[in-house]
């Protein structure tokens, strides 16, 4: 592998990662606060790009349709936890995952049979799909613009989590709820800050997957998500940060080694899945976490 | 001692009525019910790691695709074998494996097992929900693998020809092993250990259960009867292809024991018949209506729609099912006013 190549596969992974990392952050937010799998979560994102591509079939400007997009995945995903998890708080934490599998199943099955199971073309402004040559270096826009916004995306949840009173919120009802609760916290109103949150991150993370393979389909979200989650394991779950660095390793992985190995290419969707068996095998709290289980009791 | 002939007597007339439906029964009756009867297989086994341990687990698409494609190398004689794969030859091994209808089914089941004794160390060494989702994933890496092995599988184009055992005697003979075992697990010690773990585990340790070894034996039971009943369905349909064995075989399922109730055997069995015929009372769902004088259109994927509904206000509303996590038995004891007796 030569230089140019090697420069060319850092760039792809670089926004690979930031796909993965975006949805991560969403899954190891709520499992923080909840300890939940919020399966929903890879289908929330898929909600987001067919929102989006919905805004642009209808004719808006590209920018208000991914706006949209946010916004739809953001009801969606506050919706999801006022039906579907709050009136489970106290329920045996089965029956919690059980409403999450079966939301998740509601949404494909919705989409599939709004929108039929065939991929659509989405199609993104000419800005997004111009491609740079930089020597031999063939660059997407995309590719470039994808980790940058991530970063900035990332700059900013941090500064909400660990500059701002409802960032305190979040990272106190990850320690103990009930106690948040006698404090005066309206800890109801918080989760539904972490669910828009996490679900206005897929949603861009939604789009950028819609962009960089220009087709959508209602069980997109299922294997992305699943990535994602492990990603999330990766870098340590309940850790932000180590979402984000466990979805840049799965991305770089991902490119790398179908690169390098190319018969492997067929396998590329089950790295993720050994990633998550070592992870648990030799170290279950991951790069970035606390044992979030000792944590509680 | 009484027990034990009425029970002798119960098995011996099932035994009986299956016999005699196989014989009498026409085809198409007999294919709903073969249906039914691995659907039951799957269910008791699947309620058995789920309900009664408490471990959410969403692995029986894959441990039924690794049955099924261990059922049918065994079953497909090598000359097919050949013939049948077109992308690649078959590897040695695959062209070696030939046995009898009931080793062939049991090495289903057998491999099913050792693949969930495998997977048992990472999952369940940490607490909490990683069995779902790692199962979850189980099942697309399943897939994933089929497509990617062709000397092993036959890739997208699945393998034909499976020969059509698996008859209504088989089959009815293997969901009533499945039930009696299934109910002598929960009654036993090691049913009372896998209750204790799914109410409190902290408590089940502190009592000294080995809360390792007992979830891993139920994911291990569990997955060795869901790949018995693969290998039962892929002589049955004679014929499988990767994308039969996606998650919304464990959808299905999933619906049924918690309709059954989640820890009740005798629930499942239940829930198997109603959700299997209900599933086919809907199908209209997905067919072209006329509500009002307008066509909706063909909406294939409806009825999934109107049970994930179902399955959603069941949690919310219904958690216990219809038998909450009791056995028929117990609940017509306790209707009739009698003591309950624990066997």
């Amino acid at each position: 592998m030569d230089f140019a190549t090697f420069l060319q596969q850092l760039v792809n992974g670089a926004s690979l990662g930031s796909m993965y990392a975006l949805i991560a952050i969403g899954y190891t937010m709520v499992y923080g606060v909840l300890r939940l799998i919020n399966f929903a979560h890879g289908d929330i994102m898929m909600v987001g790009a067919f929102l989006t591509y919905m805004a642009t079939a209808a004719g808006l400007p590209f920018s208000l349709a991914v706006l949209i997009g946010i916004l739809g995945s953001v009801i969606v995903g506050v919706l999801t936890d006022k039906i579907a998890y709050k009136p489970l708080r106290n329920a045996p934490k089965i029956s919690l995952l059980i409403t999450a599998i079966g939301i998740s199943f509601f949404l494909e099955n919705l989409f599939n049979v709004i929108f039929g199971g065939v991929p659509k073309a989405f199609s993104a402004p000419d800005y997004l799909t111009k491609v740079l040559h930089l020597g031999e270096i063939y660059l997407p826009v995309t590719v470039i613009i994808i980790p940058v916004v991530t970063v900035l995306i990332l700059g900013g949840v941090l500064w909400v989590l660990y500059r701002t009173k409802y960032g305190m919120a979040i990272r106190a009802l990850a320690f103990d709820i009930p106690t948040v609760k006698l404090m005066g916290v309206d800890a109801d109103r918080i989760i539904s800050i972490v669910f828009a949150l996490g679900s206005a991150l897929a949603a861009v993370g939604g789009v950028f997957y819609a962009v960089s393979y220009p087709s959508i389909d209602p069980l997109m979200g299922v294997i992305v998500g699943l990535k994602a989650f492990a990603a999330a394991v990766l870098g340590g779950i309940g850790s932000v940060t180590g979402a984000v660095i466990g979805g840049f390793i799965l991305g770089f992985t991902e490119i790398f080694v179908v690169a390098l190995f190319p018969e492997l290419g067929g396998y590329k969707d089950a790295f993720a899945f050994f990633f998550l068996i070592l992870v648990l095998l030799f170290r279950p709290t991951g790069i970035m976490g606390e044992d979030l289980e000792r944590s509680r009791f | 001692m009484k027990n034990a002939i009425i029970k002798l007597l119960l098995i011996l007339l099932t035994l009986g009525v299956i016999a005699w439906a196989n014989q009498t029964l026409d085809s198409y009756t007999l294919s709903i019910l073969n249906n039914i009867g691995i659907f039951a297989i799957l269910a008791l086994s699947y309620n058995l790691i789920n309900g009664v341990t408490g471990q959410f687990s969403l692995e029986p698409n894959g441990f039924v695709a690794i049955g099924a494609y261990m059922t049918a190398l065994f079953l497909i004689p090598a000359a097919d074998k050949i013939d049948m794969f077109a992308l690649v030859d078959p590897a040695p091994v695959v062209l070696q494996m030939k046995a009898n209808f009931l080793p062939a089914v049991l090495a289903g089941g057998i491999a099913a097992t050792l693949v969930a004794l495998l997977l048992s160390f990472p999952v369940f060494r940490v607490r909490g929900d990683y069995l779902a989702i790692v199962t979850l994933g189980f099942g697309f890496i399943i897939r994933i693998f089929a497509l990617n092995e062709p000397a092993y599988t036959n890739g997208a184009m699945g393998l034909n020809d499976i020969p059509g055992i698996a008859n209504f005697m088989w089959i009815g003979s293997f969901a009533l092993v499945t039930l009696i075992v299934m109910l002598h697990i929960v009654y036993s010690k090691f049913g009372r250990a896998m209750k204790a773990v799914r109410d409190d585990e902290d408590a089940a340790t502190a009592m000294g259960i080995n809360t390792f070894r007992i979830k891993t034996t139920a994911f291990m039971t569990s997955a060795f009867f869901e790949g018995i009943g693969g290998g039962l369905l892929a002589s049955f349909l004679t014929t499988i292809t990767p994308d039969q064995f996606s998650f919304l075989l464990t959808f299905q399922l999933l619906i049924i024991i918690v309709l059954g109730g989640l820890g009740s055997m005798t629930g499942s069995l239940v829930a198997t018949i109603l959700v299997m015929g209900s599933m086919e009372w809907l199908r209209f769902l997905d067919d072209d209506m006329v509500i009002f004088g307008m066509h909706t259109g063909a909406h294939p994927g409806m009825r999934m729609v109107v049970f994930a509904i179902l399955l959603i206000v069941m949690m919310l509303f219904a958690r216990r099912g219809l038998f909450g996590d009791r056995e028929l038995p117990e609940i017509f004891r306790k209707k009739f006013g009698k003591r309950m007796r624990h066997e």
